[in-house]
């Protein structure tokens, strides 16, 4: 086996789901989407396969701006998995999309100066293959 | 029931590294102690309750427990609630000897995840790995990174809690790491997931405690003169994980602590000695303003300039909690507690006649408090 496909293999892929397979083919297409409760209006990442608020299991996939504020981040220091061993330090944020979901995501781009509530746009990056919502300070 | 119930006694093993020691093993050598210091058999115990060892959930190991002790207990099980649940366990079986369903309780918690698998402390966060999202300081680092960012909590602030829980570990001759550190050396301290610090963060330990739970009335009757009152305790469940919770910089120990405050009839102003849960420094900070020793958003001055030390205003982990004694999360803060409302800590904080004890789980996810009285 080759260093590179070692290195591959480690990735820690997210584990796509019945619940969570559309999330990640939307990525992979270009497109972050959340899910919103055709019964209350609720909405809400990551994916479920009921609202949170009423209980009920009718949740539509809707696509989100892309726009964003940064809730909170923090730097890594030390690597709790090889795959990440190479690129500590390295960040890892809370962000709000305008949509009011939240998600975990890298911040990208200009990341010296950061502060919670900071303006911040999606940047969907490819990984080992895997299409993730970034962030970028907007 | 305030003060119907009481902690007749406590047990516990030594911390740190003890290799080839089972949970079961380090669990029933707890309660072996804590039968012998309420000097009582183990056939008068009929309800044995255990959290689970966070380094290796097992499917009955409650049961599991009580066959290698060779008991069939009324009531037995293990309660799963992070680090909450040995405080929730202890708050059941009081509610269920007040009403008589059971007479002699015994609460204990082992694990080895020092010698054995650290893996449950170091694991991803749900489907977050592609980010890197990874271990249990991170969860709590996004905390304190939004506590100082919107309150202008400083690295200092923090700082001074692991400052005090050292000195106050330094002088435990049972705690695992008895090394004081000034603010400076703080400094110095690593970045583990910035803004914490390796200084910030608790030990990863082996070892177990135990603690004996009767009616206040049972144990005037068997003589027994240390016996601890609880005066009041309360759980709140936050749940959200980190990145869904609306409001990064409260938790549901607000619940936990007005809920064991209203039954003790105390408030803040009256506890004279606390012990808080430390997993991180920010851990704390977080829960004392929860509870309302400071408001919300002020915690860090608040512990700041040698408030939380053992001669401040309110001593804080007396035994050097979970950052000094023992990484076990959260039974030796209640042995520690009962030291103190026996007069017979370590260091001693004088005229101690109540003791708060916090316990939480998860990334705060779970809180349980107890308020303790002095024994009569």
């Amino acid at each position: 086996m080759s260093g590179s496909a070692l290195q591959h293999d480690d990735f820690p892929a997210p584990q796509r789901s019945a619940v969570s397979d559309a999330y990640w083919q939307a990525l992979h297409d270009g497109r972050l989407v959340y899910q919103r409760c055709r019964s209350c209006s609720n909405a809400w990442l990551p994916p479920r396969s009921e609202c949170p608020r009423c209980l009920l299991p009718d949740p539509a996939w809707q696509e989100a701006s892309g726009n964003g504020r940064l809730v909170s981040w923090v730097v890594y220091h030390h690597a709790y998995h090889p795959y990440f061993a190479a690129r500590i330090p390295y960040n890892v944020a809370v962000v709000e999309l305008a949509e009011r979901t939240r998600l975990v995501t890298n911040l990208v781009g200009a990341t010296r100066s950061l502060a919670i509530g900071m303006a911040v746009a999606l940047v969907i990056e490819r990984e080992a293959g895997v299409a993730l919502p970034r962030f970028a300070p907007a | 029931m305030r003060g119907n119930v009481v902690i007749a006694g406590i047990g516990q093993t030594a911390f740190g590294k003890l290799p080839g020691r089972s949970t079961i093993s380090l669990n029933i050598e707890a309660c072996r102690k804590a039968l012998a210091d309420a000097r009582i058999e183990k056939d008068m115990v009929d309800a044995l309750v255990v959290k689970p060892p966070t380094s290796d959930p097992v499917f009955m190991y409650g049961q599991t427990l009580a066959e290698a002790m060779g008991m069939q207990p009324r009531i037995g099980g293990a309660w799963d609630q992070g680090g909450a649940a040995n405080i929730s366990l202890i708050s059941f079986m009081a509610m269920a000897i007040e009403h008589r369903q059971c007479e002699v309780a015994l609460v204990c918690y082992a694990d080895n995840p020092r010698t054995g698998s650290r893996h449950a402390y170091e694991k991803a966060w749900g489907s977050d790995a592609a980010f890197g999202w990874f271990g249990v300081p991170a969860g709590y680092a996004m905390l304190a990174r939004r506590h100082m960012d919107e309150f202008g909590t400083t690295g200092d602030e923090l700082g001074a809690i692991a400052v005090a829980a050292r000195r106050h570990g330094a002088a435990n001759p049972s705690a695992q790491l008895r090394k004081p550190i000034t603010l400076e050396q703080y400094r110095d301290s690593p970045w583990v997931v910035e803004p914490l610090r390796r200084d910030d963060c608790c030990l990863v330990s082996d070892g177990a405690a135990a603690v004996v739970l009767m009616s206040a009335e049972r144990a005037r009757s068997l003589g027994i003169d240390h016996a601890v009152p609880i005066l009041g305790f309360g759980q709140g469940q936050s749940s959200w994980d980190v990145a869904q919770r609306a409001d990064l910089t409260r938790t549901c120990a607000e619940v936990s602590g007005a809920t064991a405050f209203a039954m003790a009839g105390l408030s803040p102003r009256d506890i004279d000695v606390a012990q808080i849960y430390d997993c991180f420094t920010i851990t704390v900070l977080m829960t004392l303003e929860a509870y309302g020793f400071a408001p919300h958003g002020r915690g860090g001055a608040f512990c700041a300039a040698g408030r939380l030390e053992i001669d401040g205003e309110l001593p804080l982990n007396t035994a050097g909690g979970l950052l000094s004694e023992s990484g076990m999360p959260g039974l030796q803060l209640v042995t520690e507690g009962v030291r103190q409302m026996r007069g017979s800590a370590n260091l001693q904080v004088r005229n101690a006649r109540t003791c708060i004890v916090s316990n939480q789980g998860g990334i705060m996810h779970t809180h349980s408090t107890l308020i303790l009285g002095q024994a009569q």
